[in-house]
């Protein structure tokens, strides 16, 4: 597994994201509130450059009328059409067709009623070393 | 290390398909409030400064659900110049055309002059419309193609407005929309559909519009998600009323297409039709014929949104249903829902029912060689 340095850490302050392409794979980098997070950014539906859209929170809800926002500034909404990924696992939410379910490890969150979908975004290992920003690939 | 920052969102897809395609349903959009100027009488730009325009629904301006995402378009459509998804030719160039290899581009443009209750700014907005599709767009790559659109609810300036276009190789339609004042079989729309058939054109109806009566049969729903279904049941009862109203039988060289309000639901309509027609046939017994089979002879339907079921075989059946040689690829471009050519068809579909999918059908419709 290559290291690449892809930034100084004052390039990436809290907040931003970096796109950038290392051996031909679109990547891209966020520094949420000093945590470093990398994804490829391709979405596993149709193949839009995931990373291009906001950063939303998780909406939950256990019953009609009782909605919980969990997740702020961890969640990514794809540009197109919307499906949102967690940036920390990649896990997609709430896609319907279930026959392309894969089994995931199971841990408990807060509020984990909402349905996981079966796509998973590829995540890309990202640190912090001696003040740059690495990429794992 | 080999690394290359990537600046903005041009770069196309590495999974883009390399046959080329047709996509009849892409939205131009203006870059400013004030471009159709050039293209309106000065009288019409002092009344819009003055008066606005006044439509039929409630809401003074824009549609009456949120959207989605911004323009109800892809965020990464953004012109890099500035200025709305949809508005820039060349960067629908390099973000939509090259890429996918559009050897066919229909232009639909929304938020025209249709649905507004004065009738002669109505017919003056969609005569500046057309002339500026010509002007910013088709002219200028000869991919694309426009859709002439009309003052719906005022048959007889449509009408002109067609006739005026007819032959105009820069056009290869007639737009309407799917929410109008009144079912779209209704006498009033006749004008409209004669001109067509004497221009040789095919009716485009695509969702949307400003009719002023609810988004769905039972009133007005909570949420966007609900106008997004809804689509396909205005579809269905304006193509119920066009066969029940007798269009298809008065003008049997109509062409139409359902742009952008699903397909699946075809077959279950059709033969809603012919089994209640079969009871009550004397109540229109200017319908002659079962019901799906004007809609099998007479209508088109465009692709996005395609229905996504579980198993690709029920997907099969529809279409097999509707006719391999019926459907229009469209991406949709700019707006969010898009389709991405290369990720739409399942596995399993023959080359040559791919071929007229993508390409041939479109071709064959707008009659382009
Ligand atoms: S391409 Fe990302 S949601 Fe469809």
């Amino acid at each position: 597994m290559a290291r690449h340095v892809i930034a100084a850490v004052d390039e990436l302050p809290p907040g931003t994201r970096k796109f950038l392409e290392i051996d031909g794979r679109p990547i891209a980098v966020f520094n949420i509130k000093g945590e470093y997070f990398g994804l490829m950014n391709r979405c596993p539906h149709q193949g839009a450059a995931l990373c291009e859209g906001p950063l939303i929170g998780l909406a939950q809800s256990r019953d009609p009328g009782e909605i919980e926002y969990t997740k702020l500034g961890e969640i990514i909404r794809c540009p197109w059409h919307g499906w949102e990924f967690d940036i920390r696992t990649g896990q997609s939410y709430c896609d319907p067709r279930r026959f392309r379910v894969k089994a995931y490890p199971a841990h408990v969150e807060p509020g984990a009623s909402v349905v996981k979908g079966p796509y998973v975004a590829e995540t890309i290992a990202v640190k912090v070393e001696s003040d740059y920003v690495v990429v794992e690939l | 290390m080999n690394i290359q920052f990537r600046e903005n969102s041009e770069a196309a897809s590495p999974l883009t398909t390399k046959t080329a395609i047709a996509d009849c349903d892409i939205h131009p959009a203006r870059a400013t409030r004030t471009e159709l100027y050039p293209y309106l009488a000065k009288r019409w730009q002092h009344h819009l400064e003055v008066y606005g325009v006044h439509a039929y629904q409630g809401m003074m301006e824009g549609p009456p659900y949120p959207k989605a995402q911004p323009n109800a378009s892809r965020r990464d459509a953004y012109p890099p110049e500035g200025g709305p998804q949809g508005s820039s030719l060349s960067f629908m160039q390099k973000q939509l055309l090259d890429p996918n290899n559009v050897q066919l581009g229909v232009l639909n443009p929304l938020n025209t002059g249709q649905g507004i209750r004065n009738h002669e700014l109505s017919a003056a907005l969609c005569s500046a419309i057309n002339d500026w599709q010509i002007d910013k767009w088709t002219s200028k790559d000869k991919r694309l193609k426009a859709s002439i659109v009309v003052g719906n609810e005022d048959g007889l300036s449509a009408a002109a407005e067609i006739r005026e276009r007819a032959g105009d190789k820069n056009f290869v339609q007639v737009l309407l929309l799917s929410r109008n004042v009144e079912p779209l079989g209704q006498r009033r729309y006749w004008p409209i559909y004669q001109a067509a058939e004497e221009a040789g054109l095919p009716v485009g109806v695509h969702a949307f519009g400003f009719g002023g009566n609810p988004i769905t049969p039972s009133g007005w729903p909570s949420y966007y998600i609900e106008e997004m279904v809804g689509h396909s049941q205005c579809q269905q009862s304006a193509l119920a009323s066009l066969v029940l109203e007798g269009v298809f039988e008065r003008f049997p060289k109509l062409k139409m297409v359902m742009i952008e309000a699903g397909f699946g639901w075809a077959p279950s309509l059709a033969w809603r039709l012919d089994k209640v027609w079969q009871r009550l046939r004397s109540e229109v017994p200017h319908v002659k014929r079962p019901p799906s089979e004007y809609i099998r002879e007479q209508v088109w339907w465009t692709t996005q949104p395609m229905e996504d079921p579980e198993r690709r075989e029920d997907l099969f059946d529809v279409i097999n249903w509707i006719g391999w040689d019926r459907l229009l690829f469209a991406t949709d471009y700019p707006h969010w829902d898009y389709d991405e050519p290369s990720r739409v068809l399942p596995a399993g579909v023959s080359e040559a029912n791919r071929s007229a999918f993508y390409l041939g059908n479109a071709k064959q419709l707008y009659g382009i060689a």
